[in-house]
């Protein structure tokens, strides 16, 4: 990951530091809630519900 | 040390805040009425849920076999919805409320759609209980189809699920204006970070609650013909697993909250501890899983990973938390001087403290009872030994009673003088109520789990079939581990009798505590707002202790988790 | 402090101690050491799952259990009225969960194995197996398979571990176990 001063840095404050990337990102609820929610949706209830819709009649 | 100066002037109106008179925080006053409001919801709903929970172990002790089986099965019912769900998740709601709007030092957001997700919650709790008390709803929290409950059973849950749902978009909104009208400079406080997590992992409940409530209720008043069971159980885990995620989540930041206040310890590592919340909000809700470990038709592959949190990532965050937290108790108290050997810093804690003893209690117990019990039931075909044996319920009242209500127990005695403006009464009973609840609920999980080894149903009234056509004879040690399970009720119950008559005495006739004066300099007991300090002071971070608890704590759960492969091992073969 | 937001603007780069890093390093390998036991036991283990289930209808399933009670029937538990069956080693075993009981008692050979059926024709069940501890979801509209093997002769009892209805516990079959 390099260091973007045009996206690191807001242009209304000079004086701030640069916040490496995973701290920003868990500055960042909205992302956090995206993941949250997206993993366990795909992993546990899509694949899930793949499973079970696959299941074949017996004979 | 001023600590006034990190914040910035305020932009809004002082007259919705008042300064807390004991801890120096600034309290907005409709999030106060709130967490007041949803306190008190909570702490009536554990008085209910708890008496029921009271009826259900007396009936299970062999020898006193309490309730007739139609009373055994409502009262049943009737516990799960009322502590799993309403207690909790009404006090959640407080600590979202607190994490945000106190610990942010903001207003909180719209304060009117919160009342109304409070209403909301109200009218939805007490309708679902309305529901099973009359009798024609006893379907057990799961509420499996095809048996199917009243359609106000139903209904209920999906308003509380809504209520809830408003709260934490409450939360959320909250959190984007704080940060717009900068009431805090750079990130939220860790404990906002893990009542975040709760919120986060409380959207993904709620939702799964409606992808399959709602269909449910529908099909109960006649307009949908059949549920699939096993997809039922599939999505309804996604709420039923995933509610007690977000009490782990938020019971874990009430410990980070109560080390902080009780012992101005901060955490070891911002770091660290905020990507152990991360781990949680990726992986912990697939644990959904661990109540599909024997159903048909789904596969070891879907089994595996999930019942794992993806390779056991969220159990990692737990294991963190397990050590940062002693840790930072460790480093507090070997900075004020309890060095001496390797746990004096632990024999001269605040044990007369219920806040203390009770956070502390709640952290060892989750760990060594809730933690690696639930690891063990979590393995794909460990599962197969315990699956709704009483061991499961042993499990659970180890992480959600003795982890979570104990935790919330712990944080109210802090939280009465801040919100309620008001002492805490009966200091006396107050410092014993977090071990007398404590090894009450210690006794009742172990020995449900004890039972549960020995094959022993759960949600079952007679197990010795008296009526039945043919008989199963449980061996005696069964029986015994019941009747013990009673009597360990028995003395939880008297811990929680003491919690609620304590907090409803304190807010209706403590002594009033004056608001502070119009600073953040810190007065009283607890100079919270004064304990702001650096972080990297290098020589706090000797930790003999806590390195010896985690040691400990590692040995019995690698030694308990191939026990239980030992055994499996000795049952039929089967595949 | 935990209740305040970090001191440090810049707190991820803030140092680790030693102690926290070695800790998540052994909480780390632990957890791949648990998952792959999980893995490794389907490979070497004696004692897994099938992941062999069907969609059925509870007449269909029902079908299937009598016609097999009906041919290798041989004698009635007590009083009970329920039909002990022996069906032969290695074939397909039928046990039905219904409100409330097991149909029919089986009388299995030890150290045989056996293709045993599993599924309830009304609402959900639970199969237990006492005292040797083996727990499985019964559903129904899906019939569900696993090749068991009695390692011990004797008197087994199945009782029903799923909430089902007010006369749960009144649920509890047999399965016999005999010498060859």
């Amino acid at each position: 990951m390099t260091q973007d001063p045009t996206t690191t840095t807001p242009p209304e404050d000079p004086k701030a530091e640069w916040i490496p990337p995973m701290q920003r990102m868990l500055d960042n609820p909205f992302l956090l809630l995206f993941l949250g929610v997206t993993i366990p949706t795909v992993f546990y209830l899509i694949w899930g519900i793949m499973e079970i819709t696959q299941i074949p009649i017996a004979k | 040390m001023e600590a006034v100066s990190q914040f910035p002037p305020l932009s809004i109106p002082e007259r919705v805040f008042r300064i807390c008179g004991v801890t120096g925080l600034r309290v907005e006053l409709n999030a106060e009425r709130l967490i007041r409001a949803n306190a008190v919801a909570a702490v009536l709903f554990l008085a209910l849920g708890g008496l029921f929970g009271l009826l259900v172990a007396l009936t299970r002790w062999p020898a006193v076999h309490l309730l007739s089986s139609e009373w055994f099965y409502l009262i049943l019912t009737a516990h799960g919805a009322d502590v799993l769900l309403f207690w909790i998740i009404f006090f959640e709601m407080a600590v979202l409320y607190f994490a945000s709007s106190t610990l942010l030092n903001c207003r909180l957001a719209a304060p009117r759609l919160a009342w109304l997700g409070f209403v909301l919650m109200v009218v939805g709790a007490v309708m679902t209980n309305v529901a099973v008390l009359q009798g024609d709803s006893t379907v057990m929290f799961t509420s499996y189809p095809p048996m199917q409950a009243q359609p106000h059973f139903y209904l209920g849950l999906i308003l509380f699920a809504v209520g809830a749902l408003v709260g934490c978009m409450i939360f959320f909104a909250t959190l984007v204006i704080a940060k717009e009208e900068k009431t805090y400079e750079g990130s939220i406080p860790l404990v906002t970070f893990g009542a975040l997590t709760a919120a986060i992992i409380a959207v993904f409940t709620i939702a799964s609650g409606a992808i399959i409530l709602v269909p449910t209720f529908m099909w109960s008043i006649g307009l949908i013909s059949t549920i699939d069971p096993l997809t039922y159980k599939l999505v309804w885990w996604g709420m039923g697993h995933s509610s007690q995620q977000i009490n782990v989540a938020a019971h874990v930041s009430v410990w980070y909250a109560i080390v902080a206040i009780v012992l101005n310890g901060k955490p070891l590592s911002e770091k660290v501890s905020r990507t152990a919340f991360f781990l949680y909000i990726l992986f912990l809700q697939l644990a959904s899983a661990h109540h599909l470990l024997v159903e048909p038709g789904v596969s070891s592959e879907w089994k595996i990973f999930n019942t794992s949190y993806a390779l056991y990532l969220a159990v990692l965050g737990s294991m963190v938390h397990g050590m940062t937290v002693p840790g930072a108790i460790e480093a507090a108290q070997r900075k004020r001087g309890f060095n001496r050997g390797v746990f004096e810093w632990l024999r001269k804690a605040p044990w007369g403290n219920p806040a203390f003893s009770g956070m502390f209690l709640s952290l060892v117990m989750f760990g060594f009872i809730g933690g690696i019990s639930g690891v063990v039931l979590g393995t794909e075909q460990l599962n197969i030994l315990m699956h709704n044996t009483i061991y499961v319920p042993g499990h659970f009242h180890g992480t959600v009673v003795a982890g979570t209500t104990l935790a919330f127990m712990a944080v109210t005695y802090l939280l009465v003088p801040v919100y309620f403006k008001r002492e805490i009464m009966f200091p006396a009973l107050a410092r014993w109520q977090p071990y007398l609840f404590g090894f009450g609920v210690a006794g009742i999980a172990l020995f449900m789990m004890g039972a549960g080894t020995l094959g022993v149903p759960r949600r079952h009234w007679d197990i010795t079939f008296s009526d039945a056509t043919l008989r199963y004879g449980f061996s005696s040690a069964a029986f015994l581990m019941m009747a013990l399970n009673g009597m360990a009720a028995v003395l939880a119950s008297i811990g929680g009798i003491a919690y609620v008559v304590i907090v409803v005495a304190s807010i209706t006739f403590g002594k009033r505590i004056p608001d502070g004066p119009a600073t953040r300099a810190a007065t009283g007991p607890t100079p919270m707002a004064a304990a702001v300090t650096q972080y990297g002071s290098a020589g706090t971070l000797h930790l003999p202790g806590t390195l010896v608890l985690v040691g400990i704590f590692f040995l019995s759960f690698v030694l308990y988790y191939y026990v239980n492969w030992k055994y499996l091992s000795q049952i039929w073969p089967l595949h | 402090m935990a209740i305040y937001p970090p001191t440090n603007r810049v707190w991820w780069r803030e140092p680790v101690a030693k102690i926290e890093i070695a800790w998540i390093v052994i909480a780390f390998v632990w957890g791949l050491v648990m998952f792959g036991t999980m893995v490794g036991w389907h490979i070497w283990g004696q004692q897994n799952l099938s992941n062999e289930a069907y969609r059925t209808t509870p007449e269909a399933y029902l079908a299937k259990a009598e016609a097999m009670a009906e041919k290798y029937t041989i004698g009635e538990e007590g009083d009970s009225g329920l039909p002990i069956v022996h069906p032969p080693a290695g074939s397909d075993v039928y046990l039905v969960a219904r409100l409330w009981q097991w149909w029919p008692v089986l009388q299995l050979e030890k150290g045989k194995s056996y293709r045993l059926h599993l599924s309830s024709v009304d609402w959900q069940h639970g199969f237990s197996l006492v005292p040797t501890n083996i727990n499985l979801q019964v559903h129904p509209g899906y019939e569900m398979v696993v090749t068991l093997t009695p390692t011990e002769a004797g008197s087994f009892g199945i009782v029903c571990n799923e909430f089902c209805g007010i006369g749960h516990h009144l649920m509890a079959g047999k399965i016999h176990v005999v010498e060859k």
